[in-house]
């Protein structure tokens, strides 16, 4: 994915006739993401996001209110809905049960079929895909694994390449290793 | 089928999922659960060909990650025990994906379809997923561990650090422990003997979680952290999960280079911190794979006891 400003800033007024009505109602549609409309904005997830605390980009009022609104493309392109740390603190306190982290991961979910997987994420799914697991288990692994007298492990599982595959994630000429 | 309640703790036996992170990046937690579970009377069983836990492609497809965790757990229905993980992301998403796997029948029939189509697996929905710290964090085994300390840890102060999957989302774990106000940690530092301090920003999250999308974001929220921790000039960080490790004791001297400022503060699993109360020596919980230096802390304990 090509992106000179991979967290988008708004420099000017944002036009309406742009906007997807429909948004939404996708977003509502996707597993994790059905709480959307009932935010009303009042950014107790903002204000108690230990991302938001560090940087800027990351401000998950902000994001559910432009996907509301159906800013699909400005959502579904910008890496700032990969910002999320999945650390719940905002699931634990919105009072309108929106589920944030769920939201982001089904607003995630339905970038990635749109075309937006960052090169982080496709790397990680390249290495589940090849060898089951993110960190590989060679030899070498296993080796010092003996060493410290803990049992040894399987180096690949096929499995999670069978998932992968059949749902269309991982093609045979992806593999690693 | 054997499986724990919480109304029946007295069981011990356990399969051990161990997840990416922990059997290659942080050995020295898993020598020093084995070793003190041991010690406990706690019963860990290996399944080698466990794969990740599905937690990563969540974000990417959610139905290939409830497929990938429905896998393990089809696997570990097999020997018939109680989960419990390490790691508290695999934790968390194992618990999840059981969650829903068991409250949902026509995704627990479109799961298990796939499954046998393509793997051969069928997941009943009959296995209970926990952490080994909730395996520890039980009247019986915390009674056990107070009996058994051997050597007084009263002069160290160390601190939690919960994490948010061991706690959150509370829903998935039926609000075990308040997330606002978890003790479970702090109890099981408390039994060991050393004293528990409090510190700002307590829960505040690793930053593990966006290292791979943006890494400066994930230090300056370790960074946070470990500076409230100066500040109550702790012995030590307590952790119970190989991700927060990653943060807080692989990138430590990245953060003390970005942010010029030096720490140097010892990070211990859980389990060590216990192994050594219980008298074990520091090389038999992988002490030495530390990468921040543990001497001083074990001398500061020495002093006391001799």
């Amino acid at each position: 994915m090509k992106n000179n400003e991979p967290y988008l800033i708004i420099k000017s007024m944002i036009d309406s006739k742009t906007f997807d009505p429909n948004f939404k109602f996708l977003i509502a549609s996707e597993p994790g993401g059905e709480n959307i409309k009932k935010c009303f904005s009042c950014g107790t997830c903002t204000a108690g996001c230990p991302v938001r605390e560090v940087t800027e980009h990351y401000n998950p009022r902000r994001i559910i209110r432009m996907a509301i609104l159906g800013m699909k493309k400005e959502v579904l392109s910008s890496l700032f809905i990969w910002l999320c740390s999945s650390c719940y603190t905002c699931f634990e306190r919105c009072p309108q049960n929106v589920k944030i982290p769920e939201l982001m991961n089904a607003i995630k979910n339905i970038a990635v079929r749109e075309g937006y997987l960052p090169s982080s994420m496709k790397s990680q799914l390249d290495l589940l895909a090849s060898f089951g697991r993110l960190l590989e288990v060679t030899d070498f692994e296993n080796e010092k694994r003996k060493e410290s007298n803990l049992p040894l492990l399987q180096g690949r599982t096929e499995d999670s390449k069978k998932i992968l595959s059949n749902l269309g994630l991982h093609r045979e000429e992806q593999d690693r290793g | 089928m054997k499986n724990r309640t919480e109304a029946n703790p007295l069981d011990s036996e356990y399969t051990l999922f161990l997840g990416c992170t922990v059997p290659v990046r942080a050995l020295n937690y898993e020598i020093s659960a084995r070793k003190v579970a041991k010690h406990l009377g706690l019963h860990l069983f290996d399944v080698p060909d466990f794969s990740c836990c599905g937690y990563p492609i969540k974000s990417i497809h959610r139905y290939a990650y409830l497929l990938m965790a429905a896998r393990n757990l089809a696997l570990a229905e097999k020997k018939g025990l109680p989960l419990c993980t390490l790691c508290s992301a695999c934790c968390g998403s194992l618990t999840e994906a059981n969650h829903e796997i068991q409250g949902d029948e026509k995704l627990r029939k479109r799961i298990n379809e796939d499954l046998s189509k393509w793997l051969g697996l069928h997941y009943e929905g009959g296995i209970q997923v926990t952490h080994y710290i909730r395996a520890l964090d039980q009247e019986v085994v915390r009674k056990k561990i107070s009996k058994q300390v051997q050597i007084n840890l009263s002069s160290l102060r160390v601190a939690p650090h919960y994490g948010c999957h061991y706690i959150k989302p509370s829903t998935i774990y039926h609000r075990k422990e308040n997330p606002e106000d978890p003790k479970s940690l702090d109890e099981l530092i408390k039994a060991t003997g050393a004293q528990s301090v409090q510190y700002e920003d307590k829960l505040q999250c690793c930053g593990g979680g966006v290292l791979a999308m943006d890494e400066q974001v994930a230090l300056a929220m370790a960074h946070k952290k470990l500076d409230h921790l100066r500040l109550q000039q702790a012995d030590a960080m307590i952790l119970i999960c190989p991700f927060c490790n990653i943060m807080y004791e692989g990138n430590q001297r990245k953060i003390e280079k970005v942010y010029q400022t030096e720490y140097k503060l010892p990070i211990l699993y859980y389990p060590q911190l216990l192994g050594l109360a219980l008298g074990l020596e520091p090389d038999e919980l992988g002490m030495k794979m530390n990468r921040v230096r543990t001497t001083e802390l074990v001398k500061k304990i020495n002093g006391r006891t001799d």
